[in-house]
């Protein structure tokens, strides 16, 4: 196959844009993408606070990296599940990246709080991993932004993330999640941070090409606790019919946004936890509960790598 | 050529395009790239007996 542009050897084929790049053109074409995205939902303006939920994996660690090229200059957060040598990986890698790119990386670690790891969390509360994971990673991202005040907080959820998540809310008719899938979800000033998906319209498949083009070092092995989760289940139904119809993950979640432009639905009956101001339904937010449950004092704190770097060096993108 | 998938190295013998070696793991070309000594391929690369073949999972759940 020949690179649709400058007809060199391709590396990389776009069956969903019937088109085939080299490792140039195709990084032109990632970085652009992403850059559109941006700008057409307003999701970074050139003076917001940013940072980006990594996890060591090539979503996050690229979206970063990419960010960080097209002039987004972020900091990291990163939650340290306690998922023994997996974690420890995870965050010397993000530590590299955030080296190159000279910025901050704050670390929440969960042992150091809560004295174990995520698995025994989990199954103390009766939870499964991957649910007391997102409770906890939710609120800790949240946390760092209003603490440090990071006014945008950058996740790294690709196209195949929102259709995967978007299947199961309809499968399920789960009505409360289900028009609220977009680029951006908008905060709640002191309470809540702007949350944005640069790579919402970018296959997972063009992320892992983008992070081996670009050399970026992440982490390949599996969450441990992630093998039975529901979304690997729609993403291989999904890439099923990806490869008999290509486009498809991209004509289903663009059709959607179609749907809900203009009409999304707003929840009315938003509190805010009595103990620390974080939106929930009730008197208390679920990490409350949790602290409370393991008798914690010690609220949320975290570490932080890079607090030193020179930033008048040149970054290394 | 020696071929790595999720950590095992194997040898095939046979040389084959990297749709064909997919096929022969049933592999997608949806969920899997492929590296050939050292550098990202499409579908209808050709591999030699001498190649180091890496085949990257893509998808992540969470």
């Amino acid at each position: 196959m020949k690179c649709r542009v400058c007809g060199q050897e391709a590396h990389i084929s776009l069956r969903a844009y019937n088109t085939a790049l080299c490792s140039q053109d195709f990084t032109f074409f990632l970085e652009k993408r992403v850059s559109d995205t941006v700008q057409k939902y307003h999701l970074i303006e050139k003076n917001d606070t940013s940072i980006v939920a990594v996890s060591g994996g090539k979503d996050s660690l690229s979206v970063w990296h990419i960010l960080n090229r097209l002039g987004y200059k972020a900091d990291g957060i990163y939650v340290d599940l306690g998922i023994g040598e997996y974690s420890r990986e995870s965050l010397e890698k993000i530590k590299k990246v955030a080296e190159a790119l000279q910025s901050k990386v704050f670390v929440f670690h969960i042992r150091k709080i809560f004295e174990r790891g995520i698995n025994e969390i989990a199954k103390t509360i009766r939870r499964v991993p991957c649910s007391a994971c997102g409770m906890i990673k939710r609120y800790v991202m949240n946390k760092v932004c209003i603490d440090k005040g990071y006014n945008v907080l950058i996740t790294g959820h690709n196209l195949d993330d929102e259709v995967a998540a978007l299947m199961g809310n309809l499968l399920y008719w789960k009505k409360e999640y289900l028009w609220k899938k977009s680029p951006f979800l908008e905060g709640r000033e002191g309470h809540l941070s702007r949350k944005v998906k640069p790579l919402f319209l970018c296959s997972e498949r063009e992320m892992a090409a983008y992070a081996l083009i670009s050399g970026i070092d992440y982490i390949y092995e599996e969450c441990p606790f992630s093998v039975d989760a529901k979304s690997l289940t729609y993403k291989n139904i999904l890439n099923n019919l990806e490869e008999t119809s290509p486009g498809t993950k991209l004509q289903f979640i663009k059709g959607y946004l179609k749907m809900i432009k203009g009409g999304k639905e707003t929840s009315s009956d938003i509190t805010y936890c009595a103990t620390c101001g974080y939106p929930c339904y009730g008197d208390k937010c679920n990490m409350c509960r949790l602290l409370d449950r393991f008798h914690i004092e010690n609220r949320i704190d975290f570490d932080v790598y890079g607090d030193n770097l020179d930033r008048s060096q040149k970054m290394m993108t | 050529m020696q071929v790595e998938l999720d950590g095992k190295i194997l040898e095939i013998e046979k040389s084959m395009d990297v749709s064909r070696l997919l096929q022969q793991f049933s592999l997608s070309r949806e969920t899997h790239l492929v590296v050939v000594n050292d550098r990202l391929v499409t579908e209808d690369h050709r591999l030699g007996r001498d190649d180091r073949v890496k085949l990257i999972r893509v998808v992540s759940g969470g």
